[in-house]
């Protein structure tokens, strides 16, 4: 799950480490009554990313230009995202730009600390074209980030004196937060020198949704679509798409091979369910009537390879469930004779191959 | 002969008397692999399917000599299962349960890379040697006999692919399901590494997915140290960047983890990639001729 800015930088100072407040508003004549010095800058709240080119960071140096600026934002589409939220603060005087994060590293398979003197721009940028201008530490899990650790992180991007001991300090609790908080990433882009010192300028934190049973204070993710959210409540997993065929499967390598064939015979899904392993009559009657509800679907896919799941509960569930839209079932494995009898008797048919069945959904759906 | 388990695996099922530690402890031995052990904290002195629950690993270890275990815990006692099976020397470790922390996944495979331990998952549907051994939860009746490793990052799709092995008469040695959780302690590189070296297997079967970098460490370990042929198949060609795609680890981040990007490293190692899951068996065939 990840948190808006001014989410991250709440927790970010609660663990110590100094970050460039502000106010969120939601209303730009909000601004008008803020004691603020001006320069301000005005930082749209989404969470997509690429809002600085979108136009969704402006600096102002009045409050008319903050009042118009605010306007424009709020309210605007970024990437799909409507800005509801604007972080307002007052302009840092950046001396220097530095980039400190920890992310869990899939190849190092360890908490890995990156920090880079290229701070302010897009690190995936640098790494690709300045590799050595990045520096980066996976943290043993058994021994955790020593302050060594990170003296060798703050040497490695040419810091010394008391700078140093600064970012040892920062380092130390952006760590802390990480391991505390179930972090899969937190990163500080830019990490600023200023004439006041540090400043965490801009602030990024994903949480691990699996520890989430360990956190029971967490905001709620705003990530999700409504729809989405429900399917999560009732323990499905459910992603949005664009196009207007309804998908319907078993576990989540088999249900995005089953969007993969779809398009590979032409046809657009609108979203996927994966009704996941065991799944009884009673989720199915439910995945189809999440998965409907999506506006502009006009067909419905079933892919099920029944292993734990029972094709017998499976096709239960389909005739169970009111499909207001045609319905293309394939359906093969465990019960398989069974379920297909259901089905029949039902006016249905089960098709066994995966390809065969992708063809005639996209056929019905033209 | 097979890897990582053989018909002197004895197995141990943490877990043994939950719900999905029951059932698929049944689905086990009917698989003929040998059960010698349960553990359940609380239940000691009680038995599953005949099979002796034991409250601690070490018990169950000394007092039944079993060699490997298969966790089935729930993902909040999943890391203090997981950490016990690796002191006690158990190998491989197994872990099917899903919705584990990731740091949690961490200490555990950090722990067993410092004691020499495989750990499979978590969030993997297991391993299955046919006429050898099987932990986990992949459907008895897919599986044949024969000369094909299979590796993937995907419960379902593995099936599929089995199956459609299987209808083609061609058997597996071993299929090895890493799981789809963004660390995982066993990767397609570890597999490879061990398929390469086991007498049974003649050619390897890769199914990855979107998200990380994993498929690509494997086209270079191919290309480098791998003489068996392999053929591929990449699920996730048309998801779109930033959403989670049912598994945790199924997310493309910035140019990171694309399909495209998995199958060009894959094939520029030699490796022959499937469009669709249906073709791989025919691929398997051409280079088993």
């Amino acid at each position: 799950m990840k948190l808006h800015e001014f989410q991250a930088k709440d927790l970010f100072a609660s663990y110590g480490i100094p970050v460039q407040s502000g106010v969120v508003v939601e209303e730009a004549e909000h601004i008008g009554g803020l004691a603020l010095s001006y320069p301000v800058v005005l930082k749209a709240q989404v969470l997509v990313g690429g809002r600085g080119k979108a136009g969704g960071v402006k600096l102002a140096s009045t409050r008319d230009d903050a009042l118009a600026h605010a306007r424009a934002i709020l309210g605007m589409s970024i990437k799909g995202e409507r800005v509801t939220r604007l972080l307002v603060a007052e302009a840092a005087d950046i001396q220097q730009e530095y980039y400190l994060a920890f992310i869990v590293d899939r190849a190092a398979r360890a908490l890995t600390g990156i920090a880079s003197a290229a701070g302010g721009i897009d690190i995936e940028e640098v790494a690709r074209t300045a590799p050595e201008n990045i520096a980066r530490l996976p943290v043993d899990p058994a021994l955790g980030f020593q302050p060594f650790h990170a003296r060798g992180l703050g040497r490695a991007i040419g810091l010394s004196g008391a700078q140093l001991t600064d970012f040892v300090r920062i380092a130390s609790a952006l760590y802390r937060l990480c391991v505390a908080e179930d972090a899969e990433l937190a990163e500080i882009n830019p990490l600023a020198v200023t004439p006041a010192g540090w400043l965490a300028v801009d602030a990024k934190l994903i949480l691990d949704d699996n520890a989430a049973f360990r956190h029971p204070g967490r905001p709620h993710n705003e990530e999700l679509t409504a729809l989405e959210r429900d399917a999560r409540e009732s323990g499905l997993s459910y992603v949005e798409l664009d196009g207007d065929i309804a998908i319907i499967g078993n576990g989540a390598g088999l249900v995005m091979s089953t969007l993969d064939i779809v398009a590979h015979f032409g046809g657009r899904p609108a979203n996927f369910l994966d009704v996941g392993g065991g799944a009884t009559q009673g989720n199915m009657q439910e995945a189809i009537g999440i998965v409907l509800r999506k506006p502009g679907v006009r067909t419905l896919f079933v892919n099920i390879f029944g292993g734990i799941t029972r094709c017998d509960d499976i096709a239960r569930g389909i005739v169970a469930a009111p499909a207001a839209v045609p319905m293309v079932v394939r359906l093969t494995g465990t019960n398989e004779d069974e379920g297909r009898a259901i089905l029949e008797a039902a006016g249905i048919h089960a098709f066994l191959d995966p390809a065969d069945a992708a063809t005639r959904v996209v056929e019905i759906t033209r | 002969m097979s890897i990582l388990l053989d018909t002197r695996s004895r197995v141990l099922v943490q877990g043994i008397t939950g719900f999905q530690g029951e059932f698929h402890t049944a689905r086990m031995i009917e698989f003929g692999a040998t059960v010698v052990a349960g553990v359940t904290p609380g239940r000691g002195g009680t038995t599953a399917h005949g099979i002796p629950v034991f409250e601690t690993v070490r018990e169950a270890v000394d007092a039944t000599g079993a060699t490997t275990s298969v966790i089935f815990v729930p993902a909040r006692f999943a890391k203090d299962a997981a950490l016990e099976a690796i002191s006690a020397g158990v190998n491989p470790v197994t872990i099917i349960t899903e919705g584990i922390p990731v740091q949690d996944t961490i200490q555990i495979v950090a722990f067993a890379r410092a004691r020499g331990i495989h750990v499979v998952g978590p969030n993997c549907p297991g391993v299955t040697s046919p006429g050898e051994c099987k932990v986990g939860i992949m459907p008895n009746h897919l599986f044949r006999r024969g000369p094909v490793g299979v590796i993937s990052r995907s419960g379902t799709l593995t099936y599929e692919i089995v199956a459609a092995l299987t209808r083609r008469e061609i058997g597996q040695s071993t299929a090895v399901g890493l799981g789809g959780d963004p660390v995982v302690g066993t990767t397609f590189t570890d597999a490879l590494a061990l398929f390469e070296e086991d007498p049974a297997t003649d050619a390897v079967v890769l199914i990855g997915e979107i998200g990380g970098s994993a498929e690509e460490e494997a086209a270079a370990f191919i290309r480098d140290r791998v003489g068996k042929p392999v053929i591929g198949y990449i699920a996730g060609v048309t998801a779109p960047a930033g959403k989670r795609m049912g598994h945790a680890g199924a997310v493309i981040s910035g140019s990171e983890g694309t399909a495209a990007g998995k199958i060009e490293s894959l094939q520029a190692a030699g490796v022959r990639v499937a469009t669709l899951p249906g073709q791989v068996p025919g691929l398997v065939a051409e280079v088993l001729r």
